[in-house]
């Protein structure tokens, strides 16, 4: 029984990660139709934001909960600069061309971040930037405590924080889409861009806005990971970022809710397969679940069925 | 035809000569970035040092020793890459690397075709200088092999840490921790213990809790997992914030200083397998940690002291050969006897291996000390 308890606990906080890196994907297709594959790199630079800020607060020394804030909105602001100029400069040029175009440009920009990262420093940095290809150790930004135990299964303060910071990030978004005006807007250019700029409402900047947020998310999610995985390095952003890809579609691609349910069943299947089953197939199942999903609901367990009218 | 290709071969020969009148260019290939970088900078270390010793005593058949390096960034890819590079461009004589078995198993047979000497420092993968049952003519190692550092820590678990149950963690995509796991295996089964679990992970994973909560839950004694540092640190701690408290036992891959950075205090009362203990009072030893500090301002872990060996069999044997083509280098290496070097006496039998002792090895306060040495 406790090993069951113990599987679903790391399955959800598996899992809550997930789901923050695929409602970056799901909210940019939303908008754009665009499945934006640079987005796990930008978890990745996320994870690099907060281990060069650490570092620069000295958070070695002494750790504190103002450095994590820091930490953790500053990561934020720089995911989301990126988040914006990967959009303004990669993807706005190309946005009336065929829709392949945009997608190639998008692969693009995922290798040019990860292997623009594994470069060896450039002297005119004043710090070690690119981190070039070996991997980093994240500080530990606060120290791990025991909060309770069911049974034998410890409860942390990390993946208390991990889930509570997951769950406030998700209940956020949904209060920015169906509560603000700039998630009306965002509703509005999802359903049609065209009609959408008819109506005044400023595309552009709405499209932008959906990038930030969604890069926001992904250094969250990065963060959450680092503190208690505390080994990053240029390529982390692959294997999560095509899992949390397959979550989105999973969930129903454009869909918010399905993203975050996609992305915790995901990260529990993960986890049983290989606590119960075996271990090698761990990945393999993640892409089983995609092409089961794929053959009986093309849509995903929450998308629409989008009738073409002729 | 023949005869065309001998005029040939001895006009490339000629022209490579006439290149390095003054100097012998070696070649390296090493992981000096990427997941096991602490392996290829122990190891360009180790070679330097020797390198500097070497010429500091009149070099080889009174030419100085010159190694041209190549990152891998520990990608097997990237390693056949180097060594073809540093065979077919820079014409090398020898080559030393890698540390990795899987990088060292994509840069063989290069050396086999191109008949040049490649020693690799620390490969333990018995297949890299045995392709099925043919030994590899020209490719060399100055470090024990698998079969028997499983056997080594097998033995260990069982005979003086009495266990009878242990768990195993390996890296499927490893060829260094594949067949460790299965010499392991073979050897604690034959002393009468019980492999109760075994499961598998892959480089570069972040999460291995999965895993790890199905192991605890299979109660074993200690865990074996045969993989390297970044790797084995994460799940160490992981394994510990699980509340696993057995010990971890592992191997060779171990060996960095990395290893109780990312790990930290998760990895106390472990045991692995290592080539060599700074512990060991040894003169020879003690000599070249003084002198390895005193240059590097470091500890040498195992890599440099192989390294170090391996760049001075490979100097020995090029003053000794009658020429340094591949072959009389060769031939010298394969009947290398009683070689004195850091990590013991080297003998290099008919498969190319060196046999030597291993020692055992205890993590305590994030720092390695020494418990046993075990024979072959």
């Amino acid at each position: 029984m406790s090993e069951f308890l113990q599987h679903l606990v790391n399955g959800i906080s598996l899992g809550t990660i997930y789901a923050l890196i695929a409602l970056g994907y799901t909210m940019v297709y939303g908008v754009l139709k665009l499945i934006n594959f640079a987005h796990g790199d930008v978890y990745m630079v996320g994870a690099f934001g907060g281990f060069y800020l650490a570092h620069l607060l000295g958070v070695n020394d002494s750790p504190s909960l103002p450095k994590t804030l820091v930490v953790f909105v500053g990561s934020m602001l720089i995911c989301g600069t990126l988040g914006f100029l990967i959009e303004r400069l990669a993807y706005r040029p190309l946005r009336y061309r065929p829709r392949l175009t945009a997608l190639i440009t998008a692969i693009g920009i995922s290798f040019l971040l990860e292997f623009g990262f594994q470069l060896p420093r450039w002297s005119f940095m004043p710090f070690d930037f690119p981190p070039g290809p070996t991997p980093r150790f994240f500080p530990e930004l606060f120290p791990r405590t025991i909060w309770f135990n069911i049974g034998e299964v410890s409860i942390s303060n990390y993946d208390a924080l991990a889930l509570g910071v997951a769950i406030l990030f998700m209940v956020g978004l949904e209060f920015i889409i169906y509560r603000t005006k700039f998630g009306v807007a965002m509703r509005a250019v999802s359903f049609d861009p065209n009609i959408a700029g008819l109506m005044g409402i400023p595309v552009d900047r709405i499209i932008s806005g959906t990038f930030i947020l969604g890069s926001v998310l992904a250094s969250v999610a990065a963060l959450l990971v680092s503190i208690s995985r505390p080994r990053i390095d240029p390529i982390m952003g692959l294997m999560p970022g095509l899992k949390a890809f397959v979550a989105a579609v999973f969930g129903g691609i454009g869909n918010v809710p399905g993203a975050m349910v996609g992305g915790l069943i995901l990260g529990l299947s993960e986890e049983f397969v290989a606590g119960y089953m075996l271990s090698s197939f761990r990945d393999a199942i993640a892409f089983a679940i995609l092409i089961l999903v794929l053959l009986f609901r093309p849509e995903g367990l929450f998308g629409r069925i989008t009738t073409e009218k002729v | 035809m023949t005869h065309t290709l001998l005029v040939l071969s001895l006009m490339i020969a000629n022209r490579s000569s006439a290149v390095a009148a003054d100097r012998i260019l070696i070649g390296e290939v090493g992981s000096l970035t990427g997941a096991e970088a602490t392996f290829g900078d122990s190891t360009r270390k180790g070679i330097d040092l020797a390198i500097t010793d070497i010429n500091a005593k009149g070099g080889v058949k009174g030419k100085k020793l010159e190694v041209k390096v190549y990152d891998d960034q520990g990608k097997p890819e990237e390693a056949a890459t180097a060594m073809t590079r540093l065979i077919a461009q820079d014409k090398v004589t020898l080559v030393l690397g890698e540390v990795a078995s899987s990088r060292s198993l994509a840069m063989a047979p290069i050396a086999e075709r191109n008949k040049i000497p490649m020693i690799t420092p620390s490969s333990t993968n018995p297949r890299v200088t045995k392709d099925g049952k043919k030994v590899r003519d020209f490719v060399f190692r100055v470090c024990f092999i698998d079969p028997f550092q499983g056997t080594v820590m097998a033995k260990f678990t069982r005979k003086n840490l009495k266990l009878s149950k242990v768990a195993i963690l390996r890296d499927v995509g490893n060829d260094y921790s594949m067949g460790l796991a299965d010499y392991f295996t073979a050897k604690f089964k034959e002393l009468g213990g019980t492999i109760v679990a075994d499961e598998s992970y892959k480089a570069g994973d972040q999460d291995f809790k999965a895993q790890l909560t199905s192991l605890k839950g299979k109660k074993p004694e200690a865990v074996f997992i045969p993989g390297y540092y970044t790797d084995v640190a994460l799940i160490a701690r992981q394994a510990r914030e699980l509340n696993m408290k057995q010990p971890l036992l592992g191997g060779d891959g171990w060996e960095s200083a990395k290893l109780y950075e990312i790990g930290g205090s998760a990895l106390d009362n472990s045991y692995f397998s290592n080539h060599y203990s700074t512990d060991d009072p040894n003169p020879k030893i003690q000599n070249f940690v003084k002198r390895y500090k005193n240059t590097y301002g470091e500890v040498p872990d195992s890599m440099s002291a192989l390294a170090y060996d391996a760049a001075m069999i490979a100097a020995e044997a090029m003053t000794k050969a009658k020429d340094l083509s591949g072959e009389a280098i060769r031939q010298i290496l394969a009947s290398t006897k009683g070689f004195k070097g850091v990590t013991g006496i080297i003998n290099i039998d008919q498969d190319h291996n060196a046999v030597k002792p291993a020692v055992v090895l205890r993590i305590q306060d994030k720092k390695p000390h020494y418990v046993t040495t075990i024979s072959p």
